[in-house]
């Protein structure tokens, strides 16, 4: 289909290998399973495709059509149509990892330009180029923990309010680690608990303590004090973040976080129904050299000429092989490079406005919420832009309701929390007009009453 | 004159967009929580297209010209599937939505499983892993599964050959296993000799590359996966090169159990500057159920009138999630839009020209550059780049000179056990011009090398910066800027 070739071109070109025919290239390929007959549909013509694939997008409803209350660790923001229109150019999308530095200048630059925003945004010192997306960032800094400490640290304790999708990817990285035990987020674990009920799961044997800010229900703690009783202990404390909550509140760097990982999606990625997001990884100067994926450095050229290189790259699999701590090869590259370009044009004021309207809708989704009969806020704590309702139905009831309306509803909680039947977790963004929020709130007291 | 950071671009006050103002009544915010300062910069929109546009014309890419690299497959990207993906009812829809309001998705899912199933020969595939090294950890936790769930717990080894990516020893050291190398024979193949030494009832698996990365098809392969299977191990596919087999041969038909495929090499998703890539994971029967869910299937059958309803289930002894929700959809899209648009014959006339192409490259620098192993080469072939009577020359040194013809280099000082390796893959979009330029340029370099190394040396003279001290950016490690000190 995008193959150039003439067939007179062809012809030089087999006579110049030597050979009669294209079929003869593949005879070390044992006869018997060559040139299988594939089962595919007939080829389609780009137009055909697109109708095709237009078809099926149009068999789903999108945010575009509904009103989205759904969060849960994917967020509906607006996306400023100048990020699309950058990452869309060839040379950045169709460029290679920047292995060749004198050719790849813009890709590192723009990488060692999202190191520095995402530094500055968690108040840590120095970021990675990206991981896949939050989970795997979180299983990541799991992963360095254990190195850290030689594997002589077995503990990992996970607030059950950190994502259930980020502590189940954390525990399938670990499988292969000898005598780990990851605690804390058991079923029958308190989903209300509060920072300091994780003290008593911390000792001498604990490698990592991980939370989520804001938690997974969208509550906003001070984590100081366990960031301190972490530290007495040596161990070290990782919060997965959501990077639009520190458009406002104050960073995890400001807790004494050593580690910060986080999903990036909010940063002017689709929510393209679950992926490719990015992973945020940031950590302290110190643990610079057991950062798992690439660094982007500065330095001159034989010139003095300023110019960015991959830098610590001894750390790495294509160098180390066996005794490199990770895997990791490509990262989220047009992904950072998205976030990059929505952070320069929000900058310190548009970041901060965003955020404090999502607080603002939410806060006035909350309280109007909240004053239905049969619903209940069950916020013990200030939240961001997400909140736990108890509803008088089970949620997908009510979500089925709700679709019916143009709405598209909350997360129904009971599907990963066995004591949270009936609870539905419900995101606004600055997306949510006045009019959704209103119409929300009439639709849940219409289902409560049937 | 270097492009000043977006940093150093920016002013106190300047705003690149602007939002409405809030249409509900404003909360008080919780004081004690917010942030004091937050450091980032201010530009105008302008400002920040042009800085990225400037950025961007620093860099090489496939659209603005010929990237051999070795073992990455640079073929085009179709435009199409960048429209395809932004599709509005793709791209907004939310992970988290009930599965009747995403039936495009799920459809979209399910008919690639099943494509990559028919190509590959597997029975069952799983979409969600995020790149090749991803989809590699997952196949390896796959293979550590299906011994532990049949109590065979003295498995510990996984055997990889010295022509192995560096991310399959990397892969096996992070799943718990200890990683014994096993060389390669004269014609570049596994050395059958060597791999039946190691074969025992500790052997997990062997993570094998076919075609390897010397571009040469396994001539013992039957043979390498009988012995393997044997003594009860598995045999882990690195599908890094299946661009080579596409329509020629199925994985899964040569007895290989699981495999990883790049999205974003064989089937022309863009690298995106390195990533996002997509790395899905095939298997065979009896290791369908530990594929990390969850997957796409159909759970109620459709007749004549209305479609079948396709939902997500978790297989039952899955080694887990391997990240958030299902993969990387949006890679998804633009894999399934090229696959639609080629059918049976041109998945194979993408194999069988991506040969085509490699051979003739082949045979043009044939004779000018030493060649490690000398067979008819599958979509890649690895030329030494030394010369006895040139010793001051060395692979980095072509590779940089060929920036200055407007090239990209190959890969070069990899496979490890070719001394100063350039590999070189030309893929199968590349016309003959192209490739006959590039040969060109080439056998001048060769030529260059023995009667004026120098040149080689100081290259590369017309790139935007010249060879970077890494040395310095590893022992002064700025890894960050800032907001100017006059600014903050």
């Amino acid at each position: 289909m995008f193959v150039p070739h003439t067939d007179t071109e062809r012809e030089q070109m087999l006579r110049s290998i030597g050979v009669g025919s294209v079929e003869k290239l593949f005879d070390a390929v044992p006869s018997k399973y060559r040139f299988p007959k594939l089962d595919l549909p007939q080829a389609l013509t780009e137009m055909e495709a697109m109708q095709q694939l237009t078809d099926l997008s149009l068999a789903n409803e999108s945010a575009r059509d509904l009103a989205c209350f759904l969060g849960a660790g994917a967020y509906n923001h607006y996306i400023p149509a100048a990020v699309d229109s950058i990452i869309r150019r060839g040379e950045f999308l169709t460029a290679y990892t920047p292995y060749q530095p004198e050719v790849s200048q813009g890709t590192l630059q723009a990488i060692f330009e999202y190191q520095s925003l995402i530094t500055n945004l968690t108040g840590m010192d120095v970021s990675n180029a990206s991981h896949y997306d939050g989970a795997t960032a979180t299983a990541e800094a799991a992963v360095m923990a254990y190195h850290n400490f030689r594997g002589r640290r077995q503990k990992f304790v996970l607030s059950p309010t950190v994502n259930p999708q980020y502590r189940e990817t954390l525990r399938t990285y670990l499988q292969g680690y000898e005598g780990i035990e990851v605690v804390g987020d058991e079923k029958d674990a308190d989903p209300f608990l509060r920072p300091e009920d994780l003290f008593s799961l911390i000792d001498q044997n604990t490698a990592l303590v991980v939370v989520q800010y804001p938690d997974f229900f969208g509550r906003i703690f001070d984590y100081t004090a366990l960031a301190q009783k972490v530290h007495e202990a040596g161990a070290l404390f990782a919060v997965a973040v959501n990077p639009m909550a520190l458009g406002l509140f104050k960073t995890p760097g400001e807790f004494g976080a050593d580690i910060v990982v986080g999903e990036g999606q909010p940063l002017g990625i689709p929510m393209s129904f679950g992926g490719p997001y990015l992973g945020i990884f940031a950590t302290r100067s110190e643990f610079v050299r057991k950062i798992s994926g690439r660094l982007v450095g500065e330095t001159v050229d034989g010139n003095g000429r300023r110019g960015y290189v991959l830098t610590l790259t001894a750390r790495e699999q294509h160098i180390r092989r066996e005794r490199a701590t990770s895997n990791i090869c490509t990262n989220q590259g047009l992904i950072a490079l998205a976030s990059t370009v929505y952070m320069s044009l929000l900058g310190k004021n548009g970041l901060r406005e965003v955020a404090e309207l999502c607080y603002h809708k939410a806060h006035y989704a909350a309280e109007k919420i909240g004053a239905i009969p049969g619903y209940s806020l069950c916020a013990n704590a200030p939240f961001f832009h997400e909140f736990l309702v108890c509803c008088p139905i089970p949620v997908e009831e009510i979500n089925l309701h709700l679709l019916d309306h143009g709405i598209l509803g909350g997360y129904d909680l009971g599907k990963d929390y066995p004591s949270l039947k009936n609870h539905m977790l419900i995101a606004v963004t600055e997306m949510n007009t006045k009019e959704d929020i209103d119409m929300l709130c009439e639709v849940l007291e219409e289902v409560s009453h049937e | 004159m270097s492009e000043p950071t977006i940093y150093e671009l920016s002013s106190p006050g300047r705003r690149g967009v602007r939002y409405p103002a809030s249409d509900v009544p404003l909360s008080p915010l919780p004081e004690d929580c917010l942030r004091k300062d937050l450091p980032l910069p201010e530009l105008s929109e302008l400002d920040v297209i042009r800085h990225f546009t400037n950025l961007s014309k620093l860099n090489y890419s496939i659209d603005s010209g010929y990237y051999p690299l070795g073992s990455c497959t640079m073929k085009y990207n179709p435009k199409i599937n960048e429209e395809t993906a932004r599709l509005p009812g793709f791209a907004f829809t939310h992970p988290l939505q009930p599965v009747e309001t995403v039936q495009g998705n799920l459809a979209l899912m399910f008919e690639l499983q099943e494509w990559l199933k028919e190509i590959s020969g597997f029975a069952s595939v799983s979409l969600q892993p995020a790149a090749g090294a991803h989809g590699e950890f997952t196949g390896v936790m796959i293979i550590r599964a299906y011994h532990l769930s049949r109590n065979d717990t003295k498995r510990t080894k996984m055997l990889i050959p010295d022509s192995a990516h560096g991310t399959n020893p990397a892969t096996s050291a992070m799943s718990g296993f200890e990683v014994v190398g096993i060389p390669s024979d004269a014609r570049g193949n596994v050395d059958l000799e060597a791999l039946k030494k190691v074969c025992d009832d500790q052997v997990a698996g062997l993570m094998l590359t076919n075609p390897n990365t010397l571009g040469l098809f396994e001539e013992n392969i039957l043979e390498v996966i009988q012995m393997v299977h044997n003594v009860g191990g598995l045999v882990y596919g690195d599908g890094a090169n299946l661009n080579a087999l596409l329509g020629i041969a199925r994985p899964g038909d040569l007895g290989i159990d699981v495999m990883h495929f790049n999205l974003h090499k064989t089937f022309s998703t863009p690298h995106g500057g390195g990533g996002p890539g997509s790395g899905p994971v095939g298997v065979a029967k009896h290791l369908a159920d530990f594929l990390p869910g969850p997957i796409v299937d159909i759970i109620e059958e459709g007749d004549d009138d209305t479609p079948p309803l396709y939902g997500l289930v978790t297989p039952p002894k899955t080694i887990g999630r391997v990240k958030s929700f299902y993969g990387h959809f949006g890679m998804m899209v633009r894999a399934y839009t090229y696959i639609a648009m080629h059918g049976p014959d041109g998945i194979r006339q993408i194999a069988e020209n991506a040969v085509l192409n490699a051979n003739y490259l082949l045979s043009l620098l044939r004779g000018k550059y030493h060649l490690a192993y000398d067979r008819i080469c599958m979509h890649e072939f690895v030329l030494e780049g030394r010369w006895d009577d040139a010793p001051e020359v060395h692979a980095l040194d072509i590779s940089k000179r060929l920036m200055d013809y407007n090239f990209h280099p190959p890969t070069n000082y990899f496979p490890l056990i070719v001394h100063e390796a350039l590999m070189i893959e030309p893929t199968e979009t590349e016309n003959k011009q192209t490739l006959d330029a590039f040969a060109e340029a080439m056998l001048k370099i060769a030529e260059e090398a023995h009667s004026n190394p120098q040149v080689l040396k100081d290259a590369p003279h017309n790139t935007p910066v010249g060879r970077l001290d890494e040395v310095k950016a590893a022992k002064e490690l700025v890894l960050c800027c800032w907001i100017p000190e006059k600014d903050a």
